[in-house]
């Protein structure tokens, strides 16, 4: 399993590494902790000409908190979230759903950005930027853009970042105060992808639920947001009956297919569980 | 024992090895690199079953650093079948593999190639270049494909079932029919396997001047593995040397002769440089030995009493596309196993084992084992519950009594001869189990939802047989400084026998343990060794020690007798040294100084198999919307006869019923419909980690000494492992009680036992 | 195949050159380029934790960073947890604790335990699993493993208070 032979490049500044891009993108796979990107080197499962480091661009790691919300720099790392305590603060639903991401050595080096463009459908970062309604920012030859993370992904494993394009930053919006949250999901085993995740949070007003957003993972191609959830809390004051509306309109939205970890209908069953616990946890007072 | 002490033997000395260990200074295979070193690739297929019609190496090897492609054509006119080492049950024999896969490939990873390059890395680029072409044929992914013989893996042998047998005693058929209670189940255990954590490896060196062989990373049978290579290679035994370095691991599956065993070798003569091959993980998933995946149907008869009158059964074993080395171990041990500790007048068991288009199985820890017990009590749970009987007084009423013992179970296993159960007090063992585990109490859960989950405990008991024969050697040398090397045929996989084995002869020669250094395995140590496998080290290994060091004490004496001039009657040894009748003494080392280095055999056979027995019982909550189980408790109780270094039988049992209970709810090896392996990786194939099951607690007793060796030991490793999928099994299904879902199939991965709990709840 | 790269790091107070492909490993740079064979080698898309060292003060998997990525780092393995030939406490407490058998994830788990208990000398035993269900071992059934790993909480709390 050892990796098919490829040229290294580690430019020390953006602009370096978007100009190495824009010339050679398209047989170009950038890294940056590379715990996702290295077992698919090592399985041949990709097999690019160049790998380009960007794990030493300084400015890509910055996380700021203000008023607007919260910066994560590409190559913030798990481990730099988990130990941010403003952070905790500023997100607590970001920063509930990053422990449960990977091992203890993983998170040393695993990254907001890798996450991201990596894509997979069962991890947690991309969960939280549906779910946040994250502003992903790119760069590339033809500058920067935003693109929402409903937009981002579009399929497993799969974005709409362009080969020469790479992920500079994610921006949360503030978070309300005396909001309502809650991350559940499911693994086999501790660090394991998740068979099926809810991220869930809603405001208050007036003793009723508001502006809901409910995010799942690993029952799609991509982290998909639950409308039709966040339907069933709106206008409403959390009840039991609120909750198994909630965990019944999860079971309708979603309809995953079978892999060797679970079939479709247990991941179906098991994201209307999820629902029902998180929005019941979130709801718990204290 | 006769030994004049027990300063180690008994305690929980800390471990010799584990300082090479804990620095970093282990040499394991990988670690090893002669000079010249080349590396080697083997392409495997990725059809599960085909025709070769070609294999094009001309690109590979125009490729720098590519120094040869070897394959069926290049070995010669005849390739070599690995050969049976254990468990000849007549028909496998049929279905031996060759070490190349020749005009057929029979399973996804049989070796089609060898690639030898100046890394590993070239010789893999290079096998990317090699264009394969096979016409594939129907895959046979199950027994039940198998069976039909619609598509043949050996259209020589005209059918896929290469073993039929049937085995018993006692008449089941009036049983049955007599009987106020029977009840018949189908029960299946799933393919899994050891995954030891350091895949398998070889470093061949051949030196053409002296036509020897050396190959290093040898392990649990490197005498007769060495026999076997040499008949492959068409050399003398005396020309190969099998090294053993240290081992990251085997439980069964490392060790055997696999065709990389040949392959290398083979190649590093052809080439005349020294090869390594380093098997890596999705190679290992591939290659290594599968095993575990039996269906059973059963059938137990009782009085309303619950008194077992009788139990018959059928075992189908898949036994993947080639007869390994030891494969017949496996359905003949889970028909034999099915017996367990109880008392059971008239068995009949019929055994069938078919090939498939899989990777081969071969023996994983307590092979047949962990599957037969799974079956029998799961069924004895049912029985108790459909007669009203509590589950621990059914096995109360039919475990076998001290009193009985030896208690012979017959011939229940073709190739072998009657065997009886040496020695043991069953009930002592669930007795101290229950008490252990707090049976009494934590049974006022059984079937209760407690914040949201369900709550079981589940029994099971068995027993496991260890210390199989013909014998062991040693050799004991005393060194001119004073210290003694002990050379054993017995092999290491990680048990800690440099310490266990030097605790045996510290305490029979009355010498302090750093006076022992142990050599293992290699075949250039002794002259003939029989390895570890069966749980027969400590017994036959260790027994070896004994007569070795009471050799050596006669051996001393002699020299002693003569340096000190007088009888050798009136020589006294204590304390490493010789007294003589007028008061001089010589130390140990003076005499060796004196006479030269002593040296001596020892040997043990036995043709008597030892028992060890035991209970263990669980606690777990299920998840039923989930179908997560989370144990909670978890005792495993083990008379091991005598515990040599109880610390380490302790952390044996710690690590077969982890292992066990991974082989419950994590473990799997999965295949498509169509024979593809889909999960190759540990990504994918799910083994226990630290935080799965933390609530594991083990007792060990050394109650009933086996009679058959001076050790009183009986073997100990795969105890551990023999009960596990029963009493989780069993625990899960008492939890499950209010949905009337009976787990008769592993593994017990949630989506599996929420699917059992949904259609539980439609009917 | 790519030209060789100079990669450069310090492991175990050392410094190191290595010229190595770009696709080597550091598992397999620090074992067969710097014939550090300490760190082992498991699975190689890092799931196992075999190969774990420590870099810049941080548990990694070396399995999953290539040579030339480690350039300038500072790396510790196993062979650099002990001084001279002493065994160091979390070291005595493995082998008081018997946390060791085949000894192949070993490696691993000192380095990881080491780090977690330098920054974490209060670690609870939950914390402990949680932080070493990334090292798998098969050998052992963990148990004696966190009990090594709890009993030599002493020691690093003794250095933390000097």
């Amino acid at each position: 399993m050892k990796a098919a032979s490829f040229e290294y490049v580690r430019p020390d500044r953006l602009e370096s590494a978007i100009a190495f891009l824009t010339e050679h993108g398209e047989e170009a796979k950038v890294i940056a902790g590379g715990q996702s990107l290295v077992p698919m080197l090592a399985f041949r499962l990709t097999a690019p000409r160049f790998l380009v480091d960007i794990g030493r661009i300084s400015e890509l790691r910055r996380v700021g908190i203000d008023a607007d919300g919260i910066r994560l720099g590409a190559l913030a790392r798990w481990r730099d979230i988990e130990r941010n305590e403003e952070l905790h603060r500023a997100n607590p639903l970001l920063v509930e759903a990053i422990r449960h991401v990977a091992h203890y050595q993983i998170r040393n080096r695993g990254t907001v950005g890798g996450s991201l463009a990596h894509a997979d459908p069962a991890a947690e970062m991309p969960g939280i930027a549906i779910t946040c309604d994250a502003k992903i920012v790119a760069a590339g030859k033809q500058g920067q853009r935003v693109i929402q993370a409903a937009d981002f992904f579009t399929g497993p494993l799969s974005t709409v970042l362009q080969p020469d394009e790479l992920i500079v930053e994610v921006r949360l919006p503030p978070w309300q105060s005396g909001r309502r949250w809650a991350f559940v999901e499911f693994a086999r085993r501790r660090g394991d992808f998740a068979l099926a995740g809810i991220a869930l949070f809603y405001d208050t007003e007036n003793g009723k639920a508001c502006n809901a957003r409910v995010g799942a993972i690993g029952v799609a191609d991509t982290p998909v947001r639950l409308q039709a959830v966040e339907a069933t809390i709106n206008g409403n004051t959390i009840t039991e009956n609120v909750i198994r509306a909630a965990g019944a309109a999860a079971f309708e939205s979603v309809d995953p297919s079978d892999d060797i970890h679970a079939p479709g209908d247990y991941r179906r069953a098991l994201l209307q569980v999820l629902t029902e616990r998180a929005l019941s946890s979130a709801a718990k007072p204290g | 024992m006769s030994s004049a002490r027990n300063v180690y033997v008994g305690q929980e000395i800390e471990r010799t090895e584990d300082f090479r260990f804990l620095k970093g200074r282990g040499t394991f295979v990988d670690d090893y690199e002669p000079a010249g070193l080349v590396h080697a690739a083997i392409l495997r297929s990725s059809v599960p079953h085909g025709r070769i019609a070609g294999i094009d190496a001309a690109a590979a090897l125009r490729m720098p650093g590519v120094l040869a492609v070897i394959c069926a054509r290049d070995i010669g006119p005849t390739i070599p079948r690995i050969p049976i080492r254990l468990a000849p049950i007549a028909g496998l024999e049929k279905y031996l593999q060759p070490v190349i896969a020749v005009d057929k490939v029979r399973y996804v990873g049989e070796p089609l190639a060898v690639i030898v390059a100046d890394s590993r890395a070239l010789a893999e680029d290079a096998a990317a270049k090699i264009a394969v072409t096979i016409e594939p044929l129907s895959p046979l992914p199950d027994w039940r494909t198998a069976e039909t013989d619609a598509a043949l893996l050996f259209e020589e042998n005209g059918t896929n079932v290469s073993t039929r047998y049937t085995v018993g005693f006692g008449d089941t058929g009036t049983a049955f029919a007599s009987a106020d209670y029977t009840r018949s189940e189908f029960f299946r255990a799933h393919r899994h396997t050891a995954v030891p954590m350091e895949t398998r490896g070889v470093v061949a060196e051949w030196d053409a001047a002296a036509g020897r062989l050396v190959v290093n990373g040898a392990t649990k049978v490197t005498f007769f593995n060495r026999r076997a290579l040499a008949a492959m290679m068409q050399m003398p035994e005396s020309a190969i040397d099998l090294i053993e370095l240290d081992v990251g691991g085997g439980f069964g599956v490392r060790g055997e002769f696999y065709p990389e065993d040949f392959l290398i070798p083979f190649a590093a003569r052809k080439l005349g440089r020294p090869i390594k091959w380093i098997e890596d993980r999705l190679e290992h998933m591939q290659a290594a030995n599968h095993s575990r995946e039996i269906d059973c149907e059963l059938e137990i008869a009782c009085r309303r009493d619950g008194t077992i009158i009788g139990l018959r059964g059928k075992i189908f074993a898949d036994m993947g596309a080639y007869t390994r080395t030891n494969s017949g171990v496996v359905p003949a041990k889970a028909a034999q196993f099915l017996h367990g500790p109880y008392r059971i007048p008239a068995i009949k068991i019929e055994v069938s084992a078919f090939m498939t288009s899989k990777t081969p199985v071969g023996t994983y820890r307590a092979p047949g084992r962990f599957e037969s017990n799974f079956f029998r009590e799961r069924l004895i749970d049912m029985a108790a519950r459909d007669l009203g009987i509590d589950p621990v007084a059914i096995r109360r009423k039919n475990l076998i009594a001290v009193d009985e013992m030896p208690y012979s179970i017959g011939r229940l296993v073709p190739y072998e001869t009657e065997t009886a159960y040496d020695s043991g007090d069953y009930q002592a063992a669930l007795d101290k189990c229950l008490e252990t585990f707090g049976w009494k109490e934590k049974a006022k859960l059984q079937g209760q939802l407690i914040d949201g989950r369900y709550h079981g405990v589940g029994v099971a008991c068995f027993v496991e047989s260890g210390g199989a024969g013909p014998r062991e050697n040693v050799r004991m040398t005393l060194e001119r400084d004073g210290h003694i090397a002990v050379a054993v045929g017995s092999s290491v996989l990680g048990q800690g026998l440099e310490t266990v084995f030097a605790q045996i002869a510290a305490d029979a020669m009355s010498l302090p343990m750093e006076t022992f250094r142990v050599s293992h395995g290699s075949t250039t140590i002794i002259d003939e060794g029989f390895g570890t496998y069966h749980s027969r080290a400590v017994v036959m290994g260790g027994s070896a020690v004994l007569d070795g060091s009471k050799n050596l004490l006669d051996a001393i004496r002699t020299a002693a007798a003569g340096q000190l001039a007088c009888r050798e009657e009136d020589v006294t040894l204590e304390d490493g040294a010789a007294r003589g009748p007028g008061g001089s003494t010589l130390s140990f080392a003076q005499i060796a100084d004196a006479a030269g280095p002593l040296t001596v055999n020892g040997t043990f056979a036995n043709t008597k198999r030892t028992y060890s027995y035991g209970a263990h019982a669980a606690h777990v909550a299920v998840d039923a919307r989930l179908g997560h189980v989370e144990i909670l408790d978890y005792v495993a109780v083990e008379d091991v006869g005598r515990a040599i270094n109880p610390a380490l039988v302790h952390g044996q049992t710690f690590g077969a019923v982890v292992q066990g209970l991974g082989g419950v709810f994590l473990d799997h090896i999965i295949y498509d419909a169509n024979a593809q392996l889909l999960n190759a990786s540990l990504a994918d194939y799910l083994l226990p980690t630290a935080s799965d099951f933390p609530n594991v607690r083990g007792v060990t007793m050394d109650l009933h000494r086996s009679p058959s060796n001076p050790l009183g030991a009986k073997g100990a490793g795969e105890g551990g492992m023999v009960a596990v999928a029963a009493t989780a099994g069993n625990a899960v299904a008492a939890a499950l009680t209010a949905f009337n879902a009976e787990p008769k199939e592993l593994p017990l991965s949630p989506p599996r036992l929420w699917r059992l709990i949904q259609s539980a709840k439609l009917s | 195949m790519s030209p060789r790269q100079i990669a450069r790091f310090t492991v175990n107070g050392k410094a190191y050159e290595a010229a190595v492909e770009p696709r080597t490993t550091l598992a397999d740079c620090l074992r067969h380029d710097l014939k550090l064979t300490g760190t082992h080698v498991g699975c190689e898309h890092g799931v196992c934790g075999a190969c774990t060292i420590i870099a810049d003060g941080e548990a990694v998997r070396s399995c999953l960073m290539f040579a030339v990525q480690a350039d300038g780092m500072d790396i510790t393995t196993v062979e650099g947890l002990s001084e001279r030939d002493r065994l160091s406490p979390l070291q005595v407490s493995f082998r008081k604790h018997h946390a060791v058998q085949c000894g192949f994830c070993t490696a691993g788990i000192l380095t990881t335990a080491h780090i977690l208990l330098t920054e974490e000398p209060d670690a609870a035993a939950d914390r402990i699993r949680d932080v070493l269900s990334g090292n798998i071992c098969r050998c052992t059934g963990y148990v004696q493993i966190i009990d090594a790993v709890l009993d030599a909480r002493a020691a690093y709390k003794a250095r933390d208070s000097r």
